[in-house]
């Protein structure tokens, strides 16, 4: 081989450096067009919707006349299957990551548990949608209710909060457990007194993420038969007589935002698509807030901890 | 303890010796019941997994009794609610295939070089601040996307092609590949921040720029991470939903052509869900069909990158 001439040398390494800068170019391009879509979006919706984002809007039932349809009956919806969700995927979710994480012995069983639940993470939301149809509506004979929507999402994100609960287990360092048990504990006082304790906001962290998705998802919720038009409210939890508590509410049917949003979204009059526009800001408003409350949380955690 | 200690503790609290025996036992009893509970609450996802399937199949067979496992697959019309009933399960594949195929031609480029911008070329500030916003974008509700797709990207492509149908099969493709774009760019960032720092320092030693070291050296060595992401994108294209179920149409159209409107798998169920749904309607076994097949296909995708995983894993 012989050596090449400097001049072409120097001709290699500019074409190089050529190359290199027009990447950066470009990779800041595909950034930018993330970002862009991102913020398109929201400013399109916000400025669309703006005009019916009164505060009629979230007091009013929806109705055949575009102007004086509101979203009071999909919040409502929305917040009462949202707790559903959360009373279910939380403890069971959590439990399975405390399982897998602190007490389950190294063996086929709990690989088969493990590989499962990362398989449920890449199941698409309308199976779930399905199961639920045919589970929940069906064989248990739920109905199409708030119940069996609130446990649909649930089975929805529970391999988000289990994989958030084990993460944060996991960052728990194993000095902590040692301690505990020196001092006489048993596993489940080193469990509930201290790992989980300390772990808490990365655990929270992953139940926020995960209701976030849960409360923008829609195709499940349609599978199950969701009505789109809903004018009347679900009967209230809290009672005036004995026993104060009615679980009425568990039973009756619903609509959601996602679903109001969608119903306005597919009518041709484009006076309906202003009131999708609106109920989009308010749900990218919820989703994105909630994001932001986890982001910020696990900075803070990130910050805060020094073992 | 705040209790002030004035008795003598070991006189008065320390309970006798067959008591504490009692209390030991009660203790391991409760442990274990506690494991146990715990445990069940880990094996309720396995569970779930054989619901799944258990549901899809037993609702979709009484279908296969009616029409023959070979007209469902070569057949190429899907028309199960008119009277001339067909059940081409193909096209809504087709439409499935070309929803998917147009998102992942934004998504992988896009991703794949956000990637390496981020992993090879970004100051630790920038990819800091640009990974949790460009989460948000794959955080957004896909009904909003659907909005988007239907209502602003629509309409701008009809300006540049007059012909467009309303509803189109390209539009919803590339609205979901720009929700697919942060699936695939952090998996296959974490991928390439996982490669050693040695390699690269070897290929800066000799003499190469960081574009030729990303593409040479660390991509191969991260292939494994990249084809995973890879696939967790494929399988979120196809199991999409709203996306395409709004901008898309939810008519059955055996075609490849991205320009006009199909219904994929996952549209056909949404549309049939919408209308009354009697148990034991086709329509109701039909969509548990349609639901097997697309599990199936993200099941196949699944196996592909956990295999593609495990095979071409680099070690270190």
């Amino acid at each position: 081989m012989t050596p090449a001439p400097t001049a072409d040398l120097r001709k290699l390494i500019a074409r190089h450096r050529l190359w290199e800068r027009v990447f950066t170019i470009v990779g800041l391009i595909a950034l930018l067009i993330g970002l862009l879509v991102l913020l398109g979006l929201f400013t399109q919706l916000a400025v669309t919707g703006a005009p019916r984002l009164t505060p009629e809007f979230f007091t009013s039932f929806p109705s055949r006349i575009a102007e004086k349809a509101g979203i009071l009956s999909a919040w409502v919806g929305s917040l009462l299957v949202m707790l559903v969700t959360a009373c279910s995927a939380i403890p069971l979710g959590v439990a399975a990551g405390v399982y897998l994480e602190e007490y389950a012995p190294k063996n086929w069983l709990t690989a088969i548990i493990e590989i499962n639940v990362m398989n449920l993470a890449g199941v698409p939301s309308i199976i779930y949608g399905l199961l639920a149809l045919g589970l929940f509506v069906y064989q248990f004979g739920f109905g199409q209710s708030i119940l069996s929507a609130g446990l649909t999402l649930a089975l929805l994100i529970l391999p988000i909060v289990i994989v958030a609960t084990r993460e944060a287990l996991r960052a728990v360092p194993g000095i902590i457990r040692e301690a505990a048990y020196a001092l006489g504990a048993t596993r489940w006082q080193m469990v509930s007194h201290h790992v989980v304790p300390y772990s808490a906001g990365g655990i929270l962290t992953g139940v926020i993420i995960g209701l976030s998705r849960a409360i923008g998802e829609t195709a499940p919720i349609i599978t199950i038969g969701a009505l789109t038009f809903i004018a009347f409210l679900p009967t209230p939890p809290v009672t005036g007589e004995f026993p104060f508590l009615s679980f009425q509410w568990l039973k009756d049917p619903f609509t959601v935002l996602p679903i109001q949003m969608f119903n306005w979204t597919s009518r041709p009059e484009e006076a309906f698509q202003l009131n999708a526009a609106a109920a989009g800001v308010v749900l990218l408003v919820m989703t994105l807030a909630m994001n932001a409350l986890a982001i910020w949380l696990r900075y803070r955690i990130r910050r805060k901890i020094k073992w | 303890m705040t209790k002030p200690m004035t008795t003598d503790v070991n006189a008065t609290n320390r309970p006798a010796a067959g008591h504490r025996l009692v209390r030991r036992r009660g203790r391991q009893l409760r442990e274990r019941f506690i494991e146990g509970l715990l445990f069940l609450a880990a094996a309720s996802s396995v569970a779930i997994t054989f619901a799944i399937v258990a549901i899809l199949v037993s609702e979709s067979l009484p279908l296969f009794k009616e029409v023959s496992l070979l007209d469902f697959l070569t057949d190429r019309q899907w028309t199960p609610l008119f009277d001339d009933a067909h059940f081409g399960i193909m096209t809504l594949i087709a439409g499935t295939a070309t929803t998917t195929a147009v998102a992942l031609l934004v998504a992988i480029p896009l991703g794949t070089v956000i990637a390496i911008y981020l992993s090879e070329f970004a100051s630790h500030r920038l990819r800091e601040t640009v990974k949790p916003i460009l989460e948000l974008l794959g955080a957004v509700p896909t009904v909003v996307f659907g909005y988007f797709a239907l209502l602003v990207v629509t309409p701008l492509l009809q300006k540049i092609y007059p012909d467009l149908p309303g509803f189109n099969m390209l539009s919803a493709g590339l609205v979901m590949g720009v929700m697919i774009i942060p699936y695939v760019s952090s998996v296959s960032e974490d991928a390439m921040r996982a490669v050693p720092m040695h390699l690269r320092e070897g290929s800066y030693a000799m003499g190469a720029t960081r574009l030729q070291t990303a593409i040479r050296v660390v991509m191969p060595a991260a292939f494994s991470g990249l084809a995973a992401a890879y696939i967790l994108g494929i399988s979120r294209a196809v199991g999409e939903t709203m996306i395409v179920a709004i901008a898309a149409g939810m008519q059955p159209n055996f075609t490849l052509n991205p320009l006009e409107p199909a219904a994929t798998i996952s549209a056909f169920i949404v549309q049939v869900c919408l209308g009354d749904l009697p148990h034991d309607s086709l329509g109701y076994k039909t969509i548990f069909a349609a639901g097997l097949t697309l599990m199936l296909f993200t099941l196949v995708f699944n196996i592909l990158g956990y295999w593609l995983r495990k095979r071409f894993r680099e070690i270190y």
